[in-house]
């Protein structure tokens, strides 16, 4: 994918406030957050062992993988006590809709 | 004995007498001490009753020593006696009239009345000084019953402001009326003041300056105050804290000079030979102390002229020479230290009105003589120890800048970190490099640093990680991002009625930095609220948002509850049949008996539980889990007891109930032990003619037997005591602490005392009835799920719908 292109993903309600829920989009598993400061998305799989990370606990800024606690910043992915990052994705609101635009990979580092 | 050597008797009960007896004792094994307390109970802690007013804790918390403390100290206890008469020349004492007591040197304690001022009406029902006890309940009572529409407290000092908030805790409107124009003029400037009365509104606090009470107007019960200039204010409780009166009558019958005080040297003895006095009832060079950190630098200079040999002169460094007043404002939500002198001939001032914040370092003579800290309190100890010190300083603005970045590392050893127990950092890094203290917890048993009001336990475990390196990784905090201990945050719980973990974060910020201690902020107030907490399911655990077991591929396992590891041919058939329905991978008999099954996938979850129609295992959670049984006396041709009865009994005494970290039981009917009772958590085992009640065991990567709590006559007796151990588990040990590390932790010696002790027991099983009767079975969210998106996923959409703006768009 060379555009990137915002992507309708979920209603505000579908995501409980502080938690995360799982969803694919464009063939991609996506983790969709609502923190106390804002709407965030990674990869839905950790890169240490590939536990769920919308299982996790969300604190404001950052994801909490529930398989061996490795963390993550929301907004950016990087890995705060872990040794690779995350993929992280922009996310946008519109009215009650919930947008993401996905990174595109080879602008990815880790 | 008593006859040989009468000794040294401390008349006065209070923290000054407290005081004297323990540097008494420190430095002299062998002399006798006598302690005479006038009120009801051994000595404890008056600076904490404001804790009292607000949170309603039972006052024995307050005891500033167990009563075996003063047996192991050969310390003559005498409560509730008073010393009606001395006569000097014949050196004995009079008690209430009856009984004469001997002394070779006589320490006067007798602390301070309140300041009642003689208006008209100070004797009505409704009128209350803030002294002891007996009037903190008062005042708690008539403010948390309702009958009270507006309680107004009598002067805007330090402990006038702390009942204020006490009251108000209890949902009663409060108005404080202080005769000048600032609150708290003693140690604050206009400045500060001025600041703190928004932040006091702020917690429901109205205060009125200029205000002289005249009357208080009855006529059958207080029901208003009217002042000088004609006004009234309506209000059904009045309580009076205009200040102390020292408490001289004794020390005037024996013709010892008194001013306001019972006048003392620095040695700390009054005009009489042989006769000391210490605490609120002396004055020191023209000073009376009514704050707690100068009682125990005379309380050591009072034991240093005590066991002076006679004809030697104490040493300089045995006296007394004044200190440098200082204080906290214990009130939960504002942040005031002050030290020293408000004014100065040169004063920093930071100052941002916006945020309630007011830092200010007062300087005469080139030498820091004051602060005071509000709103921001960063730096306080270093700037209290310059205070202290009278350090010389070029530029106060820089040194104040510079302080709030220092660390408690940075501070001299000098410092005095516990005000309430006159702790300095130096004694708390010896206590590590040479009392071989590893951990805070140590540290404060042996120095009884942070074991007053708390307020330095945050200082003292930084120092203590400091002075170990680092190696300490005893989970002292909570929160380490916001440093905040479980202790501390409890009593925050508590005082401010805080009912879920959004309030606790909004009330000091725990849980939003790094996330990681929102389950034990969820659990920790869940087990304050006695499980009336307003529940909120992001701070939890995945496995305790859908009440199964997250595994290593996402998917999640179900143990269906089978109390005692009982179970029928017709739960069996469910079982089967929901694992053929949902294609259940693997279905595993677990080692706490229980049948699992394995790799169910999260949506799956709430159907599956509708099909087995039985309530959860609770396998997922922190909670109390499986009751592993052997058949004991049903069939087996050894039992002694009824193990699958008392296993039954047991579980269903604790199902639902959340813990601090799981706990696995066993119930043994003989000593063969087949269901391994002695290394679970709590385990029973039926031995002839009793059961044994264990508790601590493990059998994970270390093996350990579990302590005997008791062994008991009867089957109910076991469920008791277990029920009992149960709860003090939840309520005093760290989240994630296994029984097995509580256990030591505490003490198992003390571990019996407070769970076999008849009304401590009691207390505790009161409690768990209460948070027991507040469960339900989680699984019943299959039918009230908690958020319609409980156990689901997103739906993915098929072929990604490309309406959104473009990336960048604002929106």
């Amino acid at each position: 994918m060379s555009v990137a292109t915002s992507v309708y993903a979920c209603r505000v309600d579908d995501v409980p406030l502080g938690e995360g829920r799982a969803i694919t989009l464009d063939g991609r598993r996506i983790a969709i957050f609502r923190s106390g400061a804002g709407w965030f998305a990674l990869d839905a799989a950790c890169p240490h062992r590939g536990g769920p990370l919308a299982d996790g606990i969300v604190c404001d800024n950052a994801v909490i993988c529930p398989l061996h606690e490795r963390r993550y910043d929301l907004a950016s992915g990087t890995a705060l006590n872990a040794d690779d990052a995350v993929v992280a994705h922009s996310v946008r609101l519109r009215g009650d809709r919930v947008f993401v635009t996905l990174a595109v990979a080879e602008h990815v580092t880790a | 004995m008593a006859a040989m050597n009468p000794g040294v008797v401390i008349v006065g009960g209070g923290i000054a007498g407290q005081a004297v007896c323990e540097a008494l004792r420190e430095r002299n094994a062998d002399l006798a001490i006598t302690l005479i307390c006038g009120e009801g109970s051994a000595p404890y802690d008056r600076v904490r009753l404001s804790e009292i007013l607000v949170s309603g804790e039972d006052p024995q918390t307050l005891q500033l020593r167990p009563p075996e403390w003063y047996a192991d100290h050969e310390v003559e206890l005498l409560v509730g006696r008073r010393v009606t008469w001395v006569d000097p020349q014949r050196r004995v004492l009079g008690l209430d009239d009856v009984e004469e007591l001997a002394f070779d040197k006589l320490v006067l304690a007798t602390g301070s009345q309140p300041l009642m001022p003689p208006i008209p009406g100070i004797g009505l029902a409704g009128v209350h000084p803030f002294r002891d006890p007996g009037d903190c309940d008062a005042i708690r009572l008539a403010a948390a019953e309702g009958a009270v529409e507006r309680a107004a407290v009598i002067g805007g000092g330090l402990l006038g402001l702390e009942a204020a908030r006490g009251i108000a805790a209890q949902g009663c409107a409060v108005t404080v009326v202080h005769l000048l124009d600032r609150l708290m003029e003693r140690q604050l400037d206009a400045g500060a003041s001025a600041l703190l009365a928004p932040a006091l509104q702020g917690l429901d606090i109205d205060v009125e300056f200029d205000r002289s009470t005249q009357q208080i107007i009855g006529p059958d019960r207080a029901h208003g105050l009217r002042f000088s200039d004609g006004s009234e204010l309506m209000a059904d409780l009045v309580v009076v804290s205009i200040g102390i009166r020292p408490e001289t009558e004794l020390a005037r019958s024996m013709g010892i000079v008194c001013d306001r005080g019972i006048i003392v040297d620095d040695a700390m003895n009054t005009s009489l030979p042989g006769v000391l006095a210490v605490g609120e009832c002396a004055q020191h060079r023209g000073i009376v102390y009514g704050l707690v950190a100068p009682i125990y630098d005379q309380a050591r200079a009072a034991a240093a002229t005590l066991t002076a040999i006679a004809g030697v002169e104490a040493a300089a460094n045995g006296l007394y020479l004044g200190s440098v007043m200082s204080a906290k404002l214990k009130v939960a939500g504002i942040d005031l230290v002050c030290a020293g002198d408000a004014v100065g001939d040169l004063e920093a001032v930071v100052t941002d009105a916006a945020t309630g914040v007011y830092r200010k370092l007062t300087v005469r003579d080139g030498r820091v003589v004051g602060t005071v800290l509000l709103g921001d309190t960063r730096g306080a100890e270093s700037l209290v120890a310059a205070v202290r010190a009278g350090d010389l300083v070029d530029n106060p603005l820089q040194a104040l800048a510079d302080a709030s970045l220092a660390g408690p590392g940075d501070l001299p050893d000098t410092a005095q970190i516990c005000d309430c127990n006159g702790v300095c950092k130096g004694a708390l890094v010896q206590a590590v490099t040479e009392g071989g203290c590893a951990t805070p917890r140590e540290v404060m048993a042996v120095t009884r640093a942070g074991t007053g009001c708390g307020s330095c336990q945050p200082a003292v475990i930084d120092i203590v990680a400091a002075a170990t390196g680092g190696l300490s990784d005893e989970p002292a905090y909570l929160c380490p991002c916001r440093k905040q201990t479980r202790e501390g945050l409890a009593s925050q719980i508590r005082e401010e009625g805080l009912a879920s973990v959004s309030d606790v974060a909004a009330a000091c910020g725990t849980g939003r930095e790094c996330g990681a201690c929102k389950p034990a902020l969820a659990y920790l107030v869940s087990e304050v609220c006695a499980n009336q907490h307003r529940e909120e399911r992001d701070a939890r655990y995945i496995n305790d948002r859908v009440h199964a077991n997250i595994q290593r591929d996402g998917t999640f396992s179900v143990v269906p509850r089978m109390y005692g590891g009982v179970t029928t041919p017709d739960e069996l058939r469910r079982i089967a049949d929901v694992a053929d329905k949902y294609e259940v991978p693997m279905v595993k008999v677990t080692g706490g008996q229980r049948l699992d099954l394995l790799g169910v996938k999260k949506q799956d979850l709430p159907a599956i539980w509708r099909d087995l129609g039985m309530p959860s295992g609770h396998a997922y959670a922190k909670a109390v889990r499986t009751v592993k049984t052997c058949v004991g006396t049903d069939f087996c041709r050894f039992g002694l007891g009824d193990a699958i009865g008392l296993g039954i009994e047991m579980e269903k005494a604790w199902e639902g109930l959340h813990t601090p970290h799981k706990v696995k039981s066993g119930v043994s009917g003989c000593p063969r032990n087949c269901a391994e009772a002695t290394i679970k958590d709590i385990g029973c085992v039926a031995v002839e003619g009793a059961w044994q009640v264990r508790a601590g065991g493990a059998a994970g990567g270390n093996v350990r037997e579990a302590d005997i709590l008791a062994t008991v006559e009867t089957r109910a007796e076991a469920l008791r005591v277990a029920t009992t151990f149960l709860q003090f588990y939840r309520e005093n040990a760290d989240y994630k602490e296994r029984t097995y590390d509580f256990i030591p932790r505490i003490g198992l010696d003390k571990v019996r005392e407070i769970v076999l002790g008849e009304a401590s027991g009691a207390a505790l099983r009161e409690r768990l009835r209460i948070a027991k009767a507040a469960t339900a079975d989680p699984w019943l969210e299959r039918d009230d799920p908690y958020h319609p998106r409980q156990f689901d996923d997103l739906e993915s959409p098929e072929e990604p719908v490309l309406v959104g703006p473009p990336a960048g768009a604002q929106l």
